[in-house]
């Protein structure tokens, strides 16, 4: 029984793997290459499972106890040791080979990458875009108040043409490369968004990234991916990636820093205003 | 097999302690062996609660709309199951317990070298355990962190226990740590100095071999975690930035500023990663007597098996910033950690194929432990192989953080090293207690906790391949990844965990009722070589062997050598007292 209950298991393992109908969301991302690795890495992973168990459940019914066996004594076998080593070895060096090739790649975003800021805070997400000198402003944590909820450095003139989205949806554009530039306020966050196979932690006190060029047009979800407290589970936000007259459509409607603090100030002027006449 | 000269003895032995009451006897008892089930009792009964606190956490998962539990009591659940298993059960079973059962007899010893701070090292233990229980009663309860407890959430409201679960979590953890040092120092020393005449290392078994060297590690590992949990503690109390940068926390700026996150880490994954091999390594040493014990035959390789735990145990502190890949850590630590962290495979896996090319021409009798040593092979190398996915730094960007690992570490280093542990307790039960434990329940037992765990922890794998994240209370409506019938399979995924948990009541109730009732063991009923089964009483009494130590001729591996009668040579019968086969003049020899 102990033999057909391992063939079970290894058969069963291998035809779970086949017809699962719980696999990879399709891909929207240029990452098509993280996903190859994976596919090398089962197919490999995968032979050695079946062969190592399948031999192992040989040995089970072939060796196992009757009165008149005798196990054979033998110490060591210094040829079998030495061909499993230089075998084990070659195979491993196949997966990290290719691997390290595609990591290469992902931590080395082109240049013509645009910098999109992701800032995470407890439970929610804003972005930042560079606006059309193509460069983030300054910001610094303790500049955070109810006025300046991204931190921006007032004195920094890059900043001023920096588009603010707070917690709204996030556009990309259909096939232009971003490098996602990732800051937390409060505690560490994961801005993971399965389609584009990518994430990295938001690390408060300094900024990490990574990038990706969006291939498929769409609506899709962002999910914290490092625990962050009570509301670690609903800290969702959305990314839409749009074709190009989309985009800048949306685009178009989105205000910079400059454009919201002249607007406070007008408010605060008239409120100002209004508590004078009163 | 080889004999050596054995080496007259220099000093003269040094009486033991001997108790006076009964209160040094059985409670504050000095012997190993007492400390030893003090120490298995104590992790197994925090172990329970750990075990409990998974059952809600999954009813939770399977069926979100019941919210059997808050989202706070969710967190804290999660938390404390971790911490639990990894550090209050597994560590002090394998090293606390096993350790001190077995280290002295099978190197031939009778008690460790300093019984008294092994004593202390016991209760300093049940002190630590009890502060981290207490946390379940406080204001605000345990801390809900995460076991990782990354700053600088660990410390913020936003996080549950943030009022005082937290500080005891991080007191326990030193206290353990302390009481920790001192038991470790006993097992490495004991294995250094109080070996008998003729246990040379390398006549040592695997079994303390693992134990030996995963000690080491925890004695360099530890200090990294006292480290960072004491400045943690001055971040909480004393408002110091080790680990905290300048934030804001709900729209308030604190005064922290400076610290570094990354920091803390570095620091808990230089203690984390060999915690992992802390685990595995006497589970790699046990198994591998285990089943050259009820295979019959020598393990395959043993110098290869040595200086594989050797190997495992000092590369294991140079592939901690693999569980850090996607943390923010310098992008290009990616292509060292990568590289060390495959090149650990390679021991590892030569381990695996030694412990099949043990079976491999064997005489398989497939007792209750070996059927448990079977399934740890099943689910180490399944475990193992997922750790190539989750090593190799790419594959590990799309899968980190999502229940892939979840399922990879439950398999690598809860499922097979707990396998081992249950068929070392059924191998070992009768030398404890002198009883059998029960067959018919230990193979019900046997069957549920394989087949269930791997129906729990299989299918979950996928579940990361979709992208549902871990250490979350609901998956709410995504519906491009959690689809209904990714929700099904967590229900089924609950019912099987549900079921394993069950098969666990099956087996306390073994070890409590066969303790009166089992069937009385036969003198080494596995007919092992080993010196833990040549005692003159069974179980062994205060002081280990009789008048005289035992002399060690052999290494631990002599099953089914050509020419003795019995399928076994024990470490302590010198060639001359073998009685040979007929027809045979010499051990060794072919037939004349």
């Amino acid at each position: 029984m102990v033999p057909f209950i391992l063939l079970v298991l290894i058969v069963g393992s291998v035809l779970f793997h086949l017809y699962t109908p719980w696999y990879s969301t399709p891909i929207a991302s240029n990452w098509s290459s993280i996903d190859s690795t994976i596919e090398l890495t089962f197919a490999m992973t995968g032979a050695v499972y079946v062969l190592v168990l399948g031999f192992m459940t040989y040995c089970v019914i072939k060796f196992k106890n009757t009165k008149s066996r005798k196990a054979d004594y033998e110490p060591e076998s210094k040829k079998a040791e030495v061909i499993l080593t230089v075998l084990t070895t070659i195979g491993v060096a196949g997966l990290l080979a290719p691997g390290l090739i595609v990591w290469d790649d992902y931590v080395s975003p082109p240049e013509e990458a645009m910098p999109i800021e992701a800032m995470g805070q407890q439970w929610y997400w804003n972005f930042r875009l560079p606006g059309e000198d193509g460069i983030l402003g300054t910001t610094d944590a303790r500049n955070i108040s109810a006025d300046n909820p991204f931190g921006m450095n007032e004195n920094d003139p890059n900043g001023k043409d920096d588009i603010l989205i707070e917690g709204d949806t996030l556009h990309l554009e259909h096939d232009k490369p971003v490098k996602f530039l990732l800051r937390s306020i409060d505690v560490l966050h994961n801005f993971y968004v399965p389609q584009f196979r990518a994430k990295m932690d938001l690390v408060p006190g300094m900024v990490t990234f990574y990038w990706i060029r969006p291939t498929v047009t769409g609506n899709y979800e962002i999910l914290c991916a490092e625990l962050c407290g009570v509301g670690h589970h609903a800290m969702r936000g959305e990314v839409q990636v749009d074709d190009a007259n989309n985009y800048q459509e949306w685009l178009n409607d989105q205000l910079t820093f400059e454009a919201i603090q002249e607007q406070a100030m007008l408010e605060k002027k008239e409120k100002l205003a209004f508590n004078k006449s009163n | 097999m080889s004999e050596s000269i054995i080496p007259e003895s220099e000093l003269e032995e040094v009486e033991l302690y001997h108790a006076k009451s009964w209160w040094t006897e059985k409670v504050f008892s000095q012997d190993a062996k007492l400390i030893a089930i003090q120490y298995g009792l104590t992790a197994f009964a925090i172990g329970f609660v750990a075990l409990v606190l998974s059952w809600f956490m999954r009813i939770q998962i399977a069926f979100p709309e019941m919210a059997i539990i808050s989202e706070g009591t969710y967190y804290q659940f999660i938390t404390m199951h971790g911490m639990i298993m990894v550090v209050y059960l597994l560590t002090a079973l394998f090293l606390g317990a096993f350790g001190n059962y077995l280290i002295p007899l099978m190197v031939g010893a009778r008690d460790m070298v300093f019984p008294y701070l092994n004593m202390v090292s016991y209760w300093t233990y049940l002190v630590a355990v009890l502060v981290l229980f207490v946390s379940f009663f406080t204001p605000g309860g345990p801390t809900g962190a995460g076991w990782t407890l990354y700053p600088p959430q660990a410390i913020l409201g936003g996080t549950p226990g943030q009022e005082t679960g937290i500080v005891l979590m991080l007191v326990s953890l030193c206290i353990f740590i302390v009481g920790f040092t001192m038991g470790g120092l006993n097992y490495v020393i004991t294995v250094l100095q109080a070996r008998t005449r003729g246990m040379t290392l390398m006549r040592m078994p695997l079994t303390v071999w693992g134990i030996f060297t995963a000690t080491v590690l925890a004695l360099f590992a530890f200090p990294a975690l006292f480290v960072s949990a004491v400045m943690m503690l001055f971040d909480k109390l004393l408002m110091t930035s080790f680990f905290m940068p300048a934030l804001v926390e709900f729209g308030e700026n604190l005064s922290y500023g400076g610290g570094s996150p990354i920091l803390f880490q570095h620091l808990f994954w230089f203690f984390g990663h060999p915690e992992v091999y802390i685990v595995a390594l006497p589970a790699f040493g046990i198994v591998s007597d285990l089943i050259s014990i009820h295979a019959r035959k020598n393990i395959f390789g043993f110098r290869m098996m040595v200086w594989a735990i050797v190997g495992i145990g000092a590369l294991s502190f140079i592939v901690w910033a693999h569980h850090m890949y996607v943390s923010g850590m310098n992008p290009y630590f990616g292509f060292f950690f990568a590289t060390t962290t495959l090149i650990i495979a390679v021991p590892t896996a030569l381990k695996v194929y030694n412990w099949i090319l043990t079976l491999w021409k064997g005489n398989i009798h497939l007792t209750i432990p070996m059927l448990f040593c079977l399934g740890f092979i099943v689910t180490f190398l399944n475990g193992g192989l997922t750790g190539l996915f989750l090593g190799n730094v790419i594959v590990d960007v799309p899968l980190s953080d999502t229940y892939f690992v979840v399922a990879h570490f439950h398999m690598v280093m809860g499922i097979a090293p707990v396998l081992v542990i249950l068929g070392a307790i059924y191998h070992w039960y009768p030398l404890i207690t002198g009883k059998m434990l029960h067959d018919g329940m230990g193979r019900f037992h046997f069957w549920i906790t394989f087949i269930g765990s791997y129906l729990i922890y299989f299918p979950m794998h996928y579940l990361g391949f979709i992208g549902v994240p871990r250490r979350y209370y609901e998956m709410g409506q995504t519906e491009a990844l959690y689809t209904s019938s990714a929700a099904d399979l967590n229900v089924f995924i609950t019912v099987a965990a549900l079921a394993v948990g069950f098969a666990q009541l099956v087996f306390i109730f073994n070890v409590f009722w066969s303790v009166k009732n089992g069937e009385v063991a036969e003198k080494n009923p596995w007919k092992s070589t080993s010196l833990e089964w040549q005692t003159p009483e069974q179980p062994p009494i205060h002081g280990n062997f009789g008048k005289e130590l035992p002399v060690v001729y052999r290494w631990a591996y002599d099953y089914s050598v050509p020419g003795a009668e019995d399928d076994f040579i024990p470490q302590d019968v010198p060639n001359e007292k073998v009685k040979l086969a007929e027809g045979y003049t010499e051990l060794g020899v072919e037939k004349t």
